[in-house]
């Protein structure tokens, strides 16, 4: 392809041809393919160009500077999940479109070029892992993990920047993929030998390689961050057994990110020695072993559907607990399911390549192992249901997902016991059984997770309830699509289609790949109905205001502050003598103290030079994908530079004055008295400023 | 925050000076937790390694590229620059002058920069002698794991420098100190591969 077209002035700027423009492709060939191409493309200039519009026009630059700079979890924990919801729309829209795809290519080559569709595969399954997951959980956990032990912010508030605009560096690559060049096809997986040089020498892989290392660094920082912070800041009282749920899945994920981010790094750094450098860690010849990269990925692979799942299952608990106003039931066989889970999840990786060649004696240890860990697993669920048995549960959103998460989750976790037993896998493998099975584990346990906590503190976030209606049009959008989308998969897979396939033979599959189709368009719809559910909840925010700060009863400290809380989280840090603090201090009318003095509060400044380190690794992998050597040098000498240069800055904390620390509280607490402390029939109602009624 | 017995491994700055530094405890810790991670990348390349070390497509073999003279020489800088790192360390909890801590830091970078140069030359009469990455997957395996570690010693130099020119601008302040004792770790850490290197690579190459 390339080949008729000369690079342009290579010396800068590398082997970019006119034909790596989709406009240009689009213009020269004008199908429905390179059209949709060149429309995406355009997309991402037109919301380029309108973000820097809309800047300029209200004269937000300084806010944007201020955010993006800024070391304070809070700010970088809700950036991230800015970052998270604009890759879920990219990738939900990609995945309607091969649903319609495959609809539409039933004896029939369909409106997309199998090269086209499986580009979209791949980006999907990246973006969906990479920039949306990662990114969500990491967000959330961001914000709200220090809040609940009773600290001021991370351990390492710099790095923690540093890791947000590396994985913001890595989700703008994905991004610029859509305009500049194209995508691997190789698969979120991206295995060699089919991703090396002799049989993908395009730019595809390469970005593939460098967005993923982007990530994967800066979740291994975050991972460093999150687990440093929870073993080394708990407030005075907040020993192990008395964290929040949440703050146990955030230590075992963290601990699986510090362990099984760097074999994903090893991975895309081999593959990448192998295209540049000519090495043989993965191809055919000269003794290369694609099994090591198999094994490496999976090293990574599966601890990493743990690290989505478990914060996943720490919001349950949260809202599961919260809005059936009981304590957590087994809380101490919760913990050690979780940690049972997160040590399990290192010995099961073989089962993502059972056809592969090992001995039926390693099939067997591993598909025993996999089948293990539906043990913890169940243990959780049985925990949940016990916690709403007799609790006064309230159906809010939050609490909407949870329990659709507990069915869809199981039936899940069924096929996955089909799919664990080795020689069923022989006849399961790379059909959209497993297709279903995976969508059927993450969209519950990953996604509906943190919908849940996403709508369960956004008050916390922001100080205003988003739209409740909105809220449930979302729910049942996401979870009927959910169920029309991915059940006829089951059943397609089980008649033997392959995963992956751009063009269907078999007219028998149509009126599944028809339901399919649908249940996507009804995802649509969920995503439209998150949108609207966020512009209806900003038109309307003084009527939805909870500035007082605990809207649903909560029962751990994070509620404690007012909402949004002040930069410095905790006026004073509080003293914790039990598992649900606030909860039960504030019926014990221990909460919701005025101080007559407050101390002056050291916080972190804003720097500049996580931000460039951020943007220095993105012109780093630009350069590189492209080999525009120059800027991949000048790029990599930057972050260098940036981290020399930090450590020189002394002048690190701003002191926020004690009077200033009075006011902000005087004027909360101000607040407080002035709200309506209301039951809980009508929390959903502009009743609700955020103060609970207590009076048992 | 926490009890005094609560400190962190290696030599607490605490006790014998007076400037207590609350963020000492969570600030090398959390370098603890990178170095383990740094460990995995390099578990999973000696994993690599082993798998690739019948790899050889007829090429160069280890028994005829790696010599023990030069491994041994090698052993020798690394291990004594280790106990150099450590001196420094102690020189800056007891001594506290800069002259102390520069003069085994110094020693200690020159001890590394010797290294490098012996295995640069190492590398060098490898190429020479047709042993290079692209000829075989035994070959591509060495090249990522032994290199890196000279990067990550490389590294550490450059980080010596760092911390002279911090140390000759800020004196000993609390950033300086928590970050000499984070250098001093990382340089065990390279110890503690390289012994792995020197085993795995070297040693067994010439297993009878």
């Amino acid at each position: 392809m390339q080949t008729a077209y000369s690079p342009i002035w290579p010396a800068v700027l590398g082997r970019f041809t006119w034909h790596d423009l989709p406009f240009v492709r689009a213009w020269e060939n004008p199908n429905a393919s390179e059209i949709i191409g060149a429309g995406a493309a355009s997309l991402v200039i037109i919301g380029f160009v309108i973000t820097v519009a809309l800047l300029t026009r209200y004269r937000r630059w300084g806010t944007l500077v201020e955010w993006v700079t800024s070391l304070d979890h809070k700010k970088i924990g809700i950036m991230y999940v800015a970052i998270a919801l604009v890759m879920l729309s990219r990738a939900v829209v990609e995945a309607v479109l091969m649903r319609m795809q495959q609809a539409a290519a039933i004896g029939d080559p369909g409106f997309l070029s199998s090269d086209h569709f499986s580009q979209l595969f791949s980006t999907h399954g990246s973006i969906m892992v990479f920039f949306m997951a990662m990114p969500f959980l990491t967000g959330v956990i961001n914000y709200v993990m220090p809040l609940q032990i009773g600290a001021r912010d991370m351990a390492f508030p710099w790095a923690n920047s540093v890791a947000l605009s590396l994985t913001g560096g890595g989700a703008i690559l994905m991004m610029v993929s859509l305009v500049v060049g194209r995508f691997s096809t190789g698969g979120w997986s991206g295995y060699p030998p089919y991703t090396g040089l002799a049989f993908s020498p395009d730019v595809g892989p390469d970005y593939w390689i460098w967005a993923v290392t982007l990530g994967s660094i800066g979740s291994t920082l975050g991972g460093i961050n999150i687990a440093c912070t929870i073993f080394k800041l708990r407030a005075p009282g907040m020993t192990y057994m008395r964290m929040p749920m949440f703050c146990w899945t955030s230590l075992c994920t963290s601990i699986l990110m510090i362990f099984a981010m760097p074999p994903l790094t090893v991975a895309t750094a081999l593959l990448a020695l192998d295209r540049y450098l000519g090495f043989h860690f993965f191809t055919n010849d000269l003794g290369g072993n694609m099994m090591n990269y198999a094994n490496l990925f999976w090293l990574f692979g599966h601890p990493e559907v743990y690290i989505l799942i478990l914060p996943a299952f720490g919001i349950y608990s949260e809202v599961v607990s919260t809005f059936s106003s009981k304590e957590l039931y087994g809380y101490v066989s919760l913990v050690l399911a979780t940690m049972a889970i997160a040590v399990l999840s290192f010995t099961v990786w073989v089962h993502h390549f059972f056809t592969m060649g090992q001995s039926a004696n390693i099939n067997t240890v591993f598909g025993i192992a996999t089948m293990t860990i539906g043990v913890p697993t169940g243990v959780k669920i049985y925990d949940w249901i016990w916690t709403m048995f007799r609790g006064e549960v309230r159906f809010s959103v939050p609490m909407l997902y949870s329990l659709a998460f507990m069915v869809t989750f199981v039936i899940g976790g069924f096929t996955g016991i089909i799919l664990a037993i080795p020689p069923l896998d022989y006849v399961f493998h790379n059909t959209l059984f497993l297709v279903a099975h995976f969508h059927n584990m993450l969209i519950p346990g990953l996604l509906y997770g943190l919908l849940a906590g996403y709508t369960y503190w956004f008050p916390k976030a922001f100080g205003v309830r988003l739209n409740e209606r909105w809220g449930r049009i979302a729910f049942a959008c996401w979870v009927i699509g959910f169920y029309l989308a991915f059940m006829p998969l089951y059943v397609l897979g089980a008649s033997g289609m392959a995963r992956r396939t751009s063009e269907i033979f078999e007219p028998d599959f149509r009126p599944w790949l028809y339901v399919a189709g649908a249940g996507a368009l009804v995802i649509l719809c969920a995503l439209a109905s998150l949108v609207v559910q966020l512009v209806v909840s900003i038109r309307e925010r003084d009527a939805n205001r909870v500035f007082a700060g605990d809207p649903w009863d909560g029962r751990s400290l994070e509620w404690s502050t007012s909402s949004p809380p002040p930069e410095y989280n905790f006026a004073v840090i509080p003293h914790v003598d039990g598992r649900d603090p606030f909860y039960d201090g504030k019926r014990d009318n221990g909460h919701y103290r005025r101080h007559a003095h407050y101390d002056a509060i050291s916080v972190p400044r804003n720097s500049v030079t996580s931000l460039s380190i951020g943007v220095a690794g993105l012109g780093a992998a630009f350069g590189l994908v492209w080999h525009m050597w120059w800027l991949a040098i000048i790029a990599v000498l930057g972050i260098v530079a940036a981290l020399i240069l930090r450590s020189f800055v002394r002048d690190t904390h701003r002191t926020i004055p004690a009077a200033e620390v009075a006011e902000t509280e005087h004027r909360w607490h101000d607040a407080l008295n002035a709200a309506t402390p209301i039951g809980r029939d009508v929390e959903f109602t502009p009743r609700n400023q955020g103060l609970a009624e207590t009076a048992a | 925050m926490s009890e005094p017995s609560l400190q962190h491994a290696g030599i607490n700055m605490g006790g014998t000076e007076n400037r207590p530094d609350a963020n000492a405890e969570s600030g090398i810790f959390g370098f603890w937790i990178f170095l383990m991670s740094d460990a995995v990348i390099f578990a999973l390349l000696f994993a690599i390694y082993g798998t690739a070390l019948a790899a050889t497509a007829g090429g160069p073999t280890p028994a005829r590229e790696f010599k023990l003279d030069s491994a041994l020489a090698e052993t020798l800088l690394l291990l004594t620059s280790s106990l150099t790192i450590g001196l420094t360390v102690l020189a800056m909890k007891y001594d506290e002058t800069r002259r102390a801590v520069l003069a085994w830091m110094g020693l200690t970078f020159v001890l590394g920069i010797a290294f490098l140069a012996l295995e640069g030359h190492d590398l060098a009469t490898m190429f020479a002698d047709g042993a290079y990455p692209t000829r075989s997957a035994f070959l591509s395996a060495f090249f990522a794991l032994v290199p890196l570690h000279g990067i990550h010693v490389l590294a550490g130099c450059v980080w010596m420098l760092v911390m002279a020119a911090q140390i000759g601008a800020y004196g000993f302040d609390a950033r300086v100190r928590i970050n000499v004792l984070r250098l001093s770790l990382f340089w065990h850490f390279l110890d503690v591969i390289w012994i792995a290197i020197l085993s795995v690579v070297y040693l067994q190459a010439h297993l009878p």
